[in-house]
């Protein structure tokens, strides 16, 4: 058991207001002077259906969820269906408490509510708890809430026992519910977590079990945020005033937290009868020279494959997020994924024409936002962020220094009035919208409304003055100087872009990866070194137009490299292979797509496998793939 | 001081403004209806006193897409079926720009036909004009969603066994707050139509046939035809729904059978545009969106200011 650090796991039914609990939680130990960072793991249910929400806390920073953890708080699933061993989906009420022993770590805490958990039901629980060297507690938690007149405060009781297992002052927790909760809840929840408290320290030997809280202190102030936070905040800080969406886990806390705000920031937010819609409204806003956005996960964004093409043509700035999950289809709803690369890349008819981003961390995801609007309006190019759920609905905490930036509202490559009188027309007046010529690719727009500026805007192929035109040269002028946006985006991004290498610059060995595994396969990477081995790792957050330039020299500089990504057909390696045209028998693939994201000790156990011994990996949670080269 | 000076700009509007120069020409096939709609438009908008520069014009795919192609207005040629949200969101960005949308009856009706439902129900401020020629005209000549019952075409050989939609009557029942159907062949009506259109607030929406004499042979020239707002047969108050509806019923039924009614069917001026209602629930700004780009002393709050205390 490692000391320091404490992963606090609370495990109950949707509903049983995990979600909120834990935030709080971690929040009080950001305050306290720890780096925490959640993971999330969810049913796409209502009510009900196993669910437990993961708090690591460490003095040092952390980036990824940890290898297992050590602090079990079950609760148990108060609305459980069907609670028979024999039943489909198995005794959901024990769930909580079962389901969670596997990760466990040896040495590690359970508390568990007696009062909805029967831990008897669970086969071995005895002998396991023995071999492990638990140290459990079986507490009444329902009737000790009930006692106080809220059963449904189980879970602030359970945070009691927590407090004083581990030596958290009770002071912090109460003060965070204090800033969130109505007076009228607000007491009888510190009264029940005192109560909680109270009854351990009283009747339990809490020096038993030898997990605490570490101590750390912060060198600036911390927030704790989400990177759909920090997604929406980044566009906010752009000047987006217009979202269109309809509802899909897990974009909709993008959607959410926009919807919440515009109104007041004088916007407008437009929930729409489908996707196609959604995109095709943001691109009539953009139309008229708004910042506008839209997005959904990979149903509805399969939806805007069309709008997305005419954004393309029609070179019209639009921002796309696609919050990814475990597909195909419906897939699992709630679970992370990172398989619609491909998708997002190519979906719509024609050769591609648009950036696509993939923050890595929470701070990079309001980096990423604010850069998807700052290429989409100065190129005119559809540009899309794609994250999934781990990024989505994991909290960590982030300087608060780095959200202080002043907002940029600029519109990029549009004309005003005066500036529109000095640009070609046609005889009868028609603006030369779409010029061969144009500085980087970029010819710029006119708006609507305005005087001497108008023309047609077609998803036909057109010539300068916006009419449709089939003539050959016409077509490659137009052609060319789209792609050509893709290479000034290429300059800008190489001159300061969203790259990360870490590790040993000199490391003998590489790992790659994109987007949301940054942090796990970071510190991966750390204890790879620590552990005698050399290796760095990359971590790109431009998919396109792809960095091609850094990764191949990356790849260059190592003996070979592990790709790390969460799907099941190695998309992002077979992106890398079809960009560098090198460098394929010095990739293979460690994949995982059960709906659980990477712990860094699957990176580290796949990395020595393959790439030190040479051998196969045992279980089935990762899977290796081997490169084309090979 | 507006970034758009050609919004509200008073003046003499000539309706050769809207016809481009010498290209593009319309390519539509002599005799269609789409010619039609083109005059139509060309002589209303100088009536509301719109001019090119204030006026967008948002169209689908189809021979009738191309409406804006032979306009000369901002336009903004998209999709097939999609051109009524990318028409809503550039009314909602900047509501003083004149926004029409446009498109077959299989973009309107079939392929867009959910946006239809939608636009109706919400009551956007815009005026959308349906080219129904009862057939897919582009494509060649397949049977469309006002294709009558039987009628054969080469992806329909044994004739179709659907029965058409109801454009009017779908309209009504969605929420369209003014609801008229004219013809190609009555050019008078239809310009007055589009105007009251474009002067109605709300979502206005006008079925326009528009005769297809290449591949809808069969289909009647809509000739004669009766306006039912004149005629003395019919004594008929268009703000009244219960009535709208049962015309509109006896009309679309009538079609099929080689009786041309049209007109105005339905109005009702006092329910209030989608943009009054947001702006009701203070979720639209009074001040166009749009302008906002270009003001250069607008303050532009920042997330921090707003957001970081409650992540703290
Ligand atoms: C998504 C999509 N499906 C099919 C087409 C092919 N298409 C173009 S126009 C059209 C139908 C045209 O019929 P209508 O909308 O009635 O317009 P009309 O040509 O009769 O004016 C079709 C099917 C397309 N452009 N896009
Ligand atoms: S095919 Fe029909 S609808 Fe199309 S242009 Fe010719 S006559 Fe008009
Ligand atoms: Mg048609």
């Amino acid at each position: 058991m490692s000391d320091d650090e404490l992963i606090w796991r609370i495990a109950g039914g949707s509903g049983d207001g995990i979600a909120s609990t834990s935030q709080n939680f971690a929040k009080a130990l950001m305050r306290s002077g720890l780096h925490v960072f959640t993971h999330r793991h969810y049913p796409s249910r209502i009510r009900g259906g196993h669910t437990y929400v993961e708090v690591r806390a460490s003095a040092d920073p952390v980036k990824s969820r940890g290898d297992g953890y050590n602090f079990l708080l079950a609760l148990g699933d108060s609305f459980a269906r069907n609670p028979q061993e024999e039943a489909y989906y198995g005794n959901e009420e024990v769930k909580p408490l079962e389901e969670n022993l596997d990760e466990l770590r040896e040495g590690g805490v359970i508390v568990y509510d007696s009062g909805l958990l029967d831990a008897s039901e669970i086969p071995d629980f005895e002998e396991r708890v023995e071999e492990n060297d638990w140290h459990v507690y079986d507490i009444d938690l329902r009737s000790l809430a009930r006692e106080q007149g809220r059963e449904v405060m189980r879970n602030t009781a359970g945070v009691g026992v927590t407090c004083a297992i581990t030596g958290i002052p009770l002071g912090a927790i109460e003060e965070l519910m204090r800033d969130a909760m109505p007076e009228k809840i607000l007491e009888p929840n510190v009264e029940i977590m005192q109560t909680g408290y109270d009854l351990v320290r009283e009747e339990y030997d809490v020096d038993a079990a030898e997990v605490s809280v570490p101590t750390g202190e912060h060198d600036e102030e911390q927030v704790l945020m989400s990177g759909s936070d920090a997604i929406a905040y980044g566009a906010i800080d752009e000047g987006c005033r217009f979202i269109a969406g309809y509802p899909m886990t897990p974009w909709t806390e993008v959607f959410t937290i926009m919807s919440q705000n515009l109104p007041e920031l004088g916007g407008i937010s437009e929930q729409v009868e489908d996707e196609i819609a959604a995109a095709a409204l943001a691109i009539g806003a953009s139309h008229m020279g708004v910042k506008a956005m839209s997005g959904s996960s990979g149903g509805g964004f399969a939806l805007m494959g069309e709008p997305l093409g005419l954004a393309e043509m029609t070179e019209t700035p639009l921002v796309l997020i696609e919050a990814m999950r475990a597909g195909p289809s419906t897939g699992m709803p709630t679970k992370p994924e990172q398989a619609d690369l491909e998708h997002v890349l190519y979906t719509s008819q024609g050769d591609s024409q648009r950036v696509v981003l993939a923050p890595g961390t929470v701070a990079e995801a309001y980096e990423a936002s604010r850069r998807a609007f700052q290429l989409a309006y100065e190129y005119q190019i559809p540009t899309m962020i794609i994250y999934d759920q781990k990024l989505s609905g994991e909290l960590t905490n982030v300087p608060a220094s780095h959200f202080d930036r002043e907002p940029n509202p600029d519109i990029g490559a549009t004309l005003t009035e005066d500036e529109l009188a000095d640009q070609p027309h046609t005889a009868d007046g028609k603006f030369h919208r779409f010029q061969h010529e144009g500085e980087d690719g970029v010819s710029p727009r006119s708006v609507p409304g305005q005087k001497g500026g108008r023309f047609l805007a077609t998803g036909n192929e057109h010539n300068p003055a916006g009419h449709i035109s089939e003539d050959p040269d016409n077509r490659v002028a137009q052609m060319d100087r789209r792609q050509r946006k893709l290479d000034a985006i290429r300059a800008d991004l190489d001159d300061d872009g969203l790259l990360v290498e870490y590790g040993p610059e000199d490391a003998e060995y590489g790992v790659l990866t994109f987007g949301s595994q940054q942090g796990t396969v970071e510190e991966a990477v750390d204890r790879l070194n620590e552990n005698g081995h050399s290796v760095k790792a990359l971590t790109v957050a431009e998919l396109a137009p792809y960095p091609a330039d850094a990764v191949r020299a990356f790849l260059d500089s190592v003996e070979e490299a592990l790709v790390v990504e969460m799907n099941a057909s190695a998309q992002f390696r077979g992106l890398t292979q079809k960009e560098l045209g090198t460098h394929g028998e010095l990739l293979s693939s460690l994949l995982k797509y059960n709906g659980n994201p990477f712990e860094p000790a699957e990176i580290v156990e796949g990395f020595t496998t393959k790439l030190v011994d040479d051998g196969e990996l045992p279980g089935n949670e990762t899977k290796f793939v081997p490169a084309a080269g090979d | 001081m507006s970034a758009f000076s050609a919004i509200g700009e008073e003046r003499e509007i000539d309706r050769d403004e809207y016809t481009p120069d010498i290209e593009p020409q319309p390519t539509w096939c002599p005799g269609c209806g789409d010619f039609g709609v083109l005059k139509a438009l060309k002589g209303a908008l100088p009536e509301v006193g719109r001019t090119p520069e204030e006026t967008l014009l948002v169209t689908g795919i189809g021979c009738s897409g191309k409406l804006n192609s032979y306009l000369d207005s901002y336009g903004f040629h998209t999709i097939h079926g999609r051109s009524l949200p990318v028409a809503r969101a550039a009314k909602l960005a900047n509501p003083g720009v004149e926004v029409i949308a446009a498109g077959g009856d299989g973009d309107g009706y079939g392929i867009g036909g959910n946006h239809f439902m939608h636009t109706a129900r919400e009551n956007h401020d815009m005026t959308y004009v349906v080219f129904n020629n009862e057939i897919f005209g582009l494509t060649k000549g397949q049977t469309s969603p006002t294709s009558p019952k039987g009628h054969k075409s080469k992806t329909q050989p044994h004739g179709s066994a659907k029965t058409p939609i109801r454009p009017l009557s779908l309209s009504l029942t969605s929420g369209a707050s003014f609801v008229a159907r004219t013809a190609a062949v009555n050019p008078n009506q239809a310009q007055r139509i589009l105007k009251e259109a474009m002067e109605h607030d709300g979502f206005a929406h006008i079925d326009f046939l528009t005769q297809c004499p290449t591949w809808n042979k069969d289909a009647k020239q809509y000739v004669p035809y009766t306006d039912i707002n004149e005629s003395e047969d019919y004594d008929f108050d268009p703000t009244n729904r219960a009535d709208a509806q049962e015309l509109m019923r006896e009309t679309e039924d009538k079609l099929y059978e080689g009786e041309v009614l049209t007109g105005v069917y339905y109005r009702d001026d006092d329910r209030p545009s989608y943009q009054q209602e947001k702006q009701n629930l203070g979720e639209m700004p009074d001040e166009p969106l749009a302008e906002r780009y270009f003001d250069g002393d607008y303050e532009w709050e920042r997330s921090y200011d707003r957001f970081i205390d409650k992540h703290k």
